[in-house]
């Protein structure tokens, strides 16, 4: 995706609280106190802080055992009440406790989302450093290469190689992460043509610092706004991305609990079992609405150019 | 014009081979599909000759020049399982996939478009805020979920729609609805923030001062400049349509090159896996050097020399 023209305005921030923000001065408002003011960032900060908070201590709270069933309670409808206890959305073909599924599931997507943007988003922002700080031909060389990959759309990319590298969390990982950077790259680099001009840039030239130098102090402190934005709306993008595959059975394997395998699961029974299908989806859909959210917060405070997703 | 036509379709065509490049190493990334693909009573010499007869046993290069050299003429080779030419088997889903990614388009434009340039002229409102929620939640939301959701109302609940195939005409309404509602949410927001941009310059106020109604100022003056970015992006995000199409259309059964491409993985039949990745990507490129000469018939300012 590209810097193109006519990005949404930034709404409400002036340009000193926006260079306040890049060059991390605490001049004045600092992130926290923007907060306040966005009820957009506020309820996205909330989604996310609660999906994290679940990630990390679902297995403790959960009220059945969200792998083993009890295949006396298959297909339950929500409310359902059993020998043990209730199952407030209802149980699976194996008579598995929903909710409890839901609960667990967060780890997978919260794992995913955050791993594999931080691989993309580290390579994207070398790849995009090195392009637009040699220039010439090397870049125009290394942007053929994100076109090609940019023209096999990030889903096809991603279910093309992990259908044939086969499926598995760390893998699955990993293929979101290096399929993911392109973006980044063509962001980062485009940034980086703009720094590359400013004076104090000429000037660190000038005064004969070295390239490697350069590069880290003057430019990237300028482009890793754009970076951190881009990450943000990247991750939905990946949450979204890890769903779609372990529904296509192309991602996590059980007996990992992930929502997109929960989908699967319910597909096959859509006729009867319409709760085992409608909870998870509203689960992705709540946490990636956390996210772009979030994202858009983050956008019209740091930096209104970016948009994400290829 | 000419000349920039000339070096849109070179810099597609080198486009093009980086990706065959792609494909070439990717469905290969495994190591040997005759291990996979031969039936298990195959013994280590039969597996032999069927390795010779692919020509999986030259060396990766000379294996390469070969494939594209082929590909270039249309010959991507047999299909292991149908035994029939892959060039074939996705010429004839190809045609499914541009339909229903075409349909989901239109939908996408006319929800967009109206509710964008609604948005941007009532900012603030209630309007505005309804149509950003809807649009957020449109983002957010799985497509091919959206889709099962569809499945659940329409054909379980109500028996209005069929649930999969492509046999009954009304079968392309759910899933193009499906892909299309995604599109709507992102292109709305876009071409809100899009317009809002052009109607804040200074020749909008000139033609509101000069008293003339709003449509005209709309559709003549600010609609012909917000179109640019909302061309742009919706040239890339028809890539995400053919992307999400690859699940939408196992949701469904709709018989596309996604799903096509999927059952193909799934029998590690590198011949049709290749073809179809390149025809995805042709795809995308074409319909986006289509969209850069058409820049220029919208906007005669832009000059590409």
């Amino acid at each position: 995706m590209s810097t193109g023209p006519g990005g949404p305005p930034a709404t409400a921030q002036s340009e000193g609280e926006v260079a306040t923000l890049v060059t991390g001065h605490s001049r004045q408002p600092s992130l926290l106190s923007l907060l306040r003011s966005s009820p957009i960032g506020l309820i996205g900060t909330g989604i996310i802080s609660l999906v994290i908070v679940l990630a990390l201590i679902s297995p403790y709270i959960v009220p059945h055992d969200p792998i083993r069933g009890n295949l006396r309670t298959r297909y339950k409808p929500p409310g359902f009440t059993g020998d043990d206890g209730t199952h407030l959305l209802g149980t699976d073909q194996l008579g598995r406790d929903i909710f409890s599924r839901i609960l667990v599931g967060s780890r997978v997507s919260v794992l995913v989302g955050v791993v594999a943007v931080m691989i993309a988003g580290t390579i994207g922002v070398l790849y995009g450093l090195t392009s637009g700080f040699l220039g010439g031909r090397v870049d125009g060389f290394m942007m053929r290469i994100c076109d090609a990959m940019l023209s096999i759309p990030f889903v096809i990319r991603v279910v093309a190689i992990s259908g044939i590298v086969g499926p598995g969390l760390v893998t699955l990982i990993l293929i979101l992460g290096l399929s993911g950077w392109v973006t980044y790259a063509r962001v980062i680099r485009g940034e980086v043509l703009k720094a590359r001009e400013n004076d104090y840039v000429l000037a660190a030239w000038s005064i004969g610092q070295r390239p490697l130098w350069v590069v880290l102090h003057h430019i990237l402190p300028n482009v890793i706004a754009s970076a951190i934005v881009l990450a943000a709306l990247q991750v939905g993008i990946t949450m979204l991305a890890e769903s779609s595959l372990s529904f296509l059975g192309l991602g996590v394997k059980p007996p990992t609990v992930t929502w997109g395998i929960q989908l699967a699961d319910g597909k096959s029974v859509i006729n009867s079992a319409w709760w085992m299908t409608a909870y998870p989806g509203i689960a992705i859909t709540i946490t990636v609405l956390g996210v772009v959210f979030l994202g858009d917060w983050l956008r019209d405070s740091l930096d209104p150019n970016v948009r994400g997703r290829d | 014009m000419q000349q920039f036509i000339a070096t849109r379709i070179v810099q597609g065509i080198i486009t093009l081979i980086i990706v065959s490049f792609l494909a070439f190493f990717l469905v290969r990334l495994k190591g040997d599909p005759v291990d996979i693909t031969a039936p298990p009573t195959f013994n280590e010499d039969q597996k032999q000759r069927l390795r010779e007869l692919w020509g999986f046993d030259k060396p990766l290069a000379e294996q390469y020049v070969i494939f594209i050299t082929r590909a270039v003429t249309g010959d991507f080779g047999i299909a292991y399982l149908s035994k029939r030419p892959a060039m074939e088997l996705v010429i004839e889903r190809l045609g499914a996939t541009w339909l229903l990614a075409g349909v989901a388009s239109l939908i996408g434009l006319s929800v967009a478009l109206p509710l964008g340039i609604i948005s941007s002229l009532k900012r603030n409102s209630l309007f505005d805020l309804g149509s950003t929620m809807l649009a957020s939640i449109g983002t957010a939301m799985p497509s091919f979920w959206l889709g099962l959701m569809m499945i659940i109302f329409f054909s379980v609940r109500l028996r209005l729609l069929p649930a999969f195939g492509a046999l009954d005409p009304s079968a392309i309404i759910m899933p193009s609805l499906t892909m299309g509602v995604g599109m709507a949410a992102y292109l709305s927001r876009l071409t809100r923030s899009a317009m809002l941009e052009v109607l804040n310059e200074d020749y909008v106020r000139t033609a509101y001062s000069k008293g003339l109604i709003t449509r005209t100022v709309v559709f003549r003056h600010a609609m012909k400049n917000a179109l640019i970015p909302i061309m742009t992006v919706f040239g890339l995000q028809l890539g995400w349509l053919l992307g999400g199409s690859v699940v939408v259309e196992s949701v469904f059964s709709w018989p596309g090159l996604g799903r096509l491409m999927i059952d193909s993985i799934g029998v590690r039949d590198n011949t049709v896996v290749q073809a179809a990745l390149l025809f995805f990507s042709l795809s995308f490129i074409t319909i986006n050097i289509i969209i850069d000469i058409l820049y220029a018939v919208i906007d005669p300012r832009i000059r590409f020399d």
